[in-house]
This record gives C-alpha cells, sequence and structure tokens, in this order.
C-alpha cells in the first residue's frame, strides 16, 4: 500500500513537470500568463510614485569594470563609417508625431544642459553594473520637437541588427518625460564606446537593461506601437516575449 | 472563515478515531500555494541559469567576484525545461503575484480564525529543555503524535510552519520584489533591507534553497507518517489518529 502510494507521487510529480511544458507552449497559457505582466505594470503605476527615482550612487560605488552586452558593434558600412569620422556627419532624427521634426548632431546634443548620473544598470538575466551615464534629456529633446496630441510612446530606432532584425525599443510618455531618461553621449566621464553604444544610448533608468537602447539613430513619437517591427515595442519583446514593460 | 469544528468522534468506539483537523481556509491554501511555490522554484531555476552566478552588496556581472558559481540547473528541474528567460519569467512573475497575495490573505485569515494562535503559537512549556528533548526522540523513533493530544502540532512542526510562513516566504517576496527596478526606484528600503540588489538577488536564493529543504523533509514525513491518512487530511479536514 506504502509503496504504491509513493510510486504515484513520484509518477504525479513527474506528470505534473510534463504537464507544464505541455502547458508553456500553450498560446492560451501564454496570454494568460502575459496578464501577469500587465498585473505588475497596473500595480506599479497606479500604487508606486512614477516620478520616483532611481538610486544614484556615489563615484566610490561604480563597477570597476561595466561589461558590454547585446551587440558589441553593430558592423555595418554606414556605422562603421560614422566610427571612422568620430560620428562628425551622424545625425539624430527625431520624428513621427511631432510638430518640428528634428537633425541633430552629436555637438547639438553635447551643447544642451546635461544631466550627469550614476546610476545601477539591472541586466534582465539577473546582473548588475553601476556607472556613469551623461546627455541631455529626453524630455528636452522631445519639447524641442513638440509631441502632438496624440503620440502616447515614443520608439528608439537603432543601428544594430539583432538575427536580421533591427534592433529598437519603445517606453511611455510616463518615463520619456522622467527626469532620469537622458539620451548618453558619455559613460563614465568619456564619450561612449562602440560596445557601450556609441554614439548615444537611452537610459531609461526604472527599466531592465534592455531597454536601454544603444546606437540610437531615431526617435519616434508614435500613437500605437502595432505595424512597427513585430508590434511588440521591442526587438527582445518580438523575438523573445520579454515584458514590454521592464520595470519588473 | 473556519466553521465551527464538527464534533470530536469519539461516538464510534469501534472504529479509528477521526480528527476534523485541517479548516477549508488551511486546505485551499496549502494546495494553492504547493502548486505555486512549485512553478516559482522551476522557473526560478530557469531564471538563475541565465546568469548563474551570485554577488554580495550593490553590483555583480561577469568581472566582479562571485561568491557562488553553479553549473546550469538541468531541464527536469526548469520551467520550462528548454532554455528560455522570457518564459520562465512570465511563469514567475504571474505566480509571484499568487503567491504574495494568497499569503498575505492566508495569513490574515488565519490570524482572524485563530489558527495561528491556537496552532501555530510556540509556548513556554514547548522550550523548556526536558519537552525538546522528549520531541526530538519521538521524533527520532518516527512517532509524530503525542496520544494525548494527537491533533496539536509538535514543537519541530511549529518551528517548520512558523518558520516558512512567516520567515521564508516573505523573505522570498521581499527579495523578489527588491529585484525589480521599478520597485527599487520607488521603494529604496527594500534594497537597503539587504544591502543592495545582488544581495537581495542572493538572499532570494538562499531562501529558495531553505524553501526546497522543508519540502523535501515536509513530503519524507508526510510518506512517513502516512501518506493517504495525510493527504486526505489536506483534501477532506478529516485525519484518523495512528494507532
Amino acid at each position: 500500500m506504502r509503496i504504491s502510494r509513493r510510486s504515484l507521487l513520484v509518477t504525479g510529480a513527474g506528470g505534473m513537470l510534463a504537464g507544464c511544458d505541455a502547458a508553456v507552449r500553450s498560446p492560451t497559457v501564454q496570454s494568460v500568463l502575459a496578464r501577469g505582466d500587465d498585473a505588475h505594470r497596473f500595480l506599479q503605476r497606479s500604487v508606486l510614485d512614477r516620478t520616483s527615482l532611481a538610486r544614484e550612487f556615489r563615484a566610490d560605488q561604480m563597477s570597476p569594470r561595466f561589461r558590454v552586452n547585446g551587440t558589441a558593434n553593430p558592423g555595418t558600412p554606414d556605422y562603421a563609417a560614422h566610427v571612422a569620422s568620430r560620428f562628425a556627419d551622424w545625425r539624430l532624427t527625431i520624428d513621427g508625431l511631432v510638430a518640428r521634426p528634428l537633425s541633430l548632431s552629436l555637438a547639438d546634443l553635447r551643447s544642451m544642459p546635461q544631466r550627469a548620473q550614476i546610476t545601477r544598470h539591472d541586466c534582465v538575466e539577473g546582473w548588475s553594473a553601476i556607472g556613469k551615464w551623461q546627455g541631455p534629456h529626453l524630455a528636452r529633446l522631445l519639447d524641442l520637437a513638440g509631441l502632438t496630441p496624440a503620440a502616447r510612446f515614443i520608439v528608439f530606432h537603432c543601428a544594430d541588427a539583432i538575427g536580421g532584425a533591427p534592433y529598437y525599443e519603445s517606453i511611455d510618455l510616463i518615463d520619456a518625460w522622467h527626469p532620469q531618461t537622458i539620451l548618453a553621449w558619455a559613460m563614465n566621464d568619456a564619450p561612449l564606446t562602440v560596445g557601450h553604444g556609441a554614439p548615444v544610448r537611452l537610459r531609461v533608468e526604472r527599466q531592465l537593461g534592455y531597454k536601454h537602447a544603444k546606437y540610437v539613430m531615431r526617435i519616434e513619437a508614435v500613437a500605437s506601437l502595432a505595424g512597427i517591427g513585430g508590434g511588440g515595442g521591442g526587438l527582445w519583446e518580438d523575438r523573445s516575449g520579454y515584458e514590454w514593460y521592464a520595470g519588473i | 472563515m473556519e466553521p465551527a469544528a464538527p464534533p470530536r468522534t469519539d461516538d464510534a468506539p469501534t472504529g479509528p478515531q477521526r480528527i476534523y483537523r485541517h479548516g477549508p481556509f488551511t486546505r485551499i491554501w496549502h494546495w494553492i500555494n504547493a502548486v505555486t511555490v512549485i512553478i516559482m522554484i522551476a522557473s526560478g531555476l530557469m531564471i538563475f541559469n541565465a546568469h548563474p552566478r551570485l554577488y554580495w552588496g550593490q553590483y555583480g556581472a561577469n568581472f566582479d567576484a562571485a561568491w557562488l558559481e553553479l553549473p546550469r540547473f538541468p531541464w527536469f528541474v526548469t520551467l520550462p525545461s528548454t532554455y528560455s528567460l522570457a518564459i520562465a519569467r512570465h511563469w514567475h512573475l504571474f505566480f509571484a503575484l499568487v503567491l504574495a497575495f494568497a499569503l498575505a490573505i492566508y495569513m490574515i485569515g488565519s490570524l482572524v480564525n485563530r489558527h495561528i494562535q491556537r496552532d501555530l503559537r510556540i509556548r513556554r512549556r514547548d522550550l523548556s529543555a526536558a519537552h525538546v528533548r522528549a520531541d526530538l526522540k519521538a521524533h527520532w523513533e518516527l512517532r509524530f503524535h503525542d496520544p494525548a493530544r494527537p491533533q496539536a502540532y509538535n514543537l519541530f512542526q511549529k518551528l517548520s510552519y512558523v518558520g516558512v510562513i512567516f520567515v521564508l516566504l516573505p523573505l522570498l517576496i521581499l527579495s523578489g520584489l527588491a529585484l525589480s527596478p521599478g520597485m527599487d526606484a520607488a521603494w529604496p528600503w527594500l534594497t537597503d533591507l539587504f544591502g543592495g540588489r545582488q544581495s537581495a538577488r542572493s538572499v532570494h536564493f538562499i531562501a529558495m534553497a531553505l524553501t526546497s529543504g522543508f519540502i523535501v523533509v515536509h513530503l519524507t514525513l508526510v510518506i512517513l507518517a502516512g501518506p493517504f491518512n495525510e493527504v486526505r487530511s489536506m483534501v477532506t479536514g478529516w485525519w484518523r489518529v495512528p494507532e
């Protein structure tokens, strides 16, 4: 009697794991689970202070070595030419649902009011690194361009591609206007290296690393994320199903 | 929440004594939690596999010193079984809500229906040296129930249940919240509580290991104490006193 119960338990546990794996592949289960991400975003947006600042650290608390992650070099001829000319001819385009589309040089970005911040970068994989970032507020750039009332998301189009698909990311206007959301052209008091996203990368400090788009070439204001890339609001969202809201 | 206990059935002198041991509130939470915790551990191990190194402090990545570096957990203990950090996160974050809210409701409900005060409170007499020795000896001899008060939990049961409900599970929830960059910005005390996000990740892992240890001991003791009777009592509430 006891033996059979025990083997029943063991078989049951094995069956449950197999059952879980079958469930993992079910689209219904996937869509139910995705509601969990929505719930987290809803709870964070409704319970927490939307203007709260990510912690800033002292210079002596920085990571001795900040690892490069994702694309280490976009490797395209266009990008290589920009690197060779030290981004002298590079222009950042700001367009979409804006009153005044802009084309800004790196010198333009450097001459604008700056914010420098020493913050913790959290990769979705689990590691963290602390570094110093400097650049103009994204809000300042968007104010210059003048968003139209229909704009709801800001999309960042990048020079790199992963698996043949161009990298892009998007954030909502709450994070776009957050005081720590900057377009960083400097890291640890030096111009951004190619590995870390030269000439500029997005810093959106209350979200995970994959939202911090590197090699930003174009910023687009849109009403909906449908029709951009796979419609998920970012390359990793489209490719692997990572959460669009990465504050979790 | 808990109905008035049905009469203790000592009106059937020929059959074995049956005791109404677990109220519906405890039973429902137990099974929700059992499924949730297993999903959380399996999906958590998959998430750990994405970066199987642990650090102390605010930061920690490949170039920093890890206090623990493990080989990746094998497919038969991870959810999903083949590598997918994104899918594991969906499961983990969904069931994190189930774990946290079910625990909060259970804690409040069990204080209101006095289950905690009545059955789990560790009394002074439980801690006397003679009592601890007697409980240890009884455990060693696989006698889990005091014949005089068979429904009462012994000291080690109380300690482990209280430890899981009031220490380990809350610690898992808080250290898990401290891994969220959105939570950290709004509630910086969360990271301070653990001394940094990477410390919180280490504490999260250690608390998971201790919870896994509890599950192994718990299931072993269920099997030793008579699995049919024990599982039935957690399904129907009725438990037969061992003879």
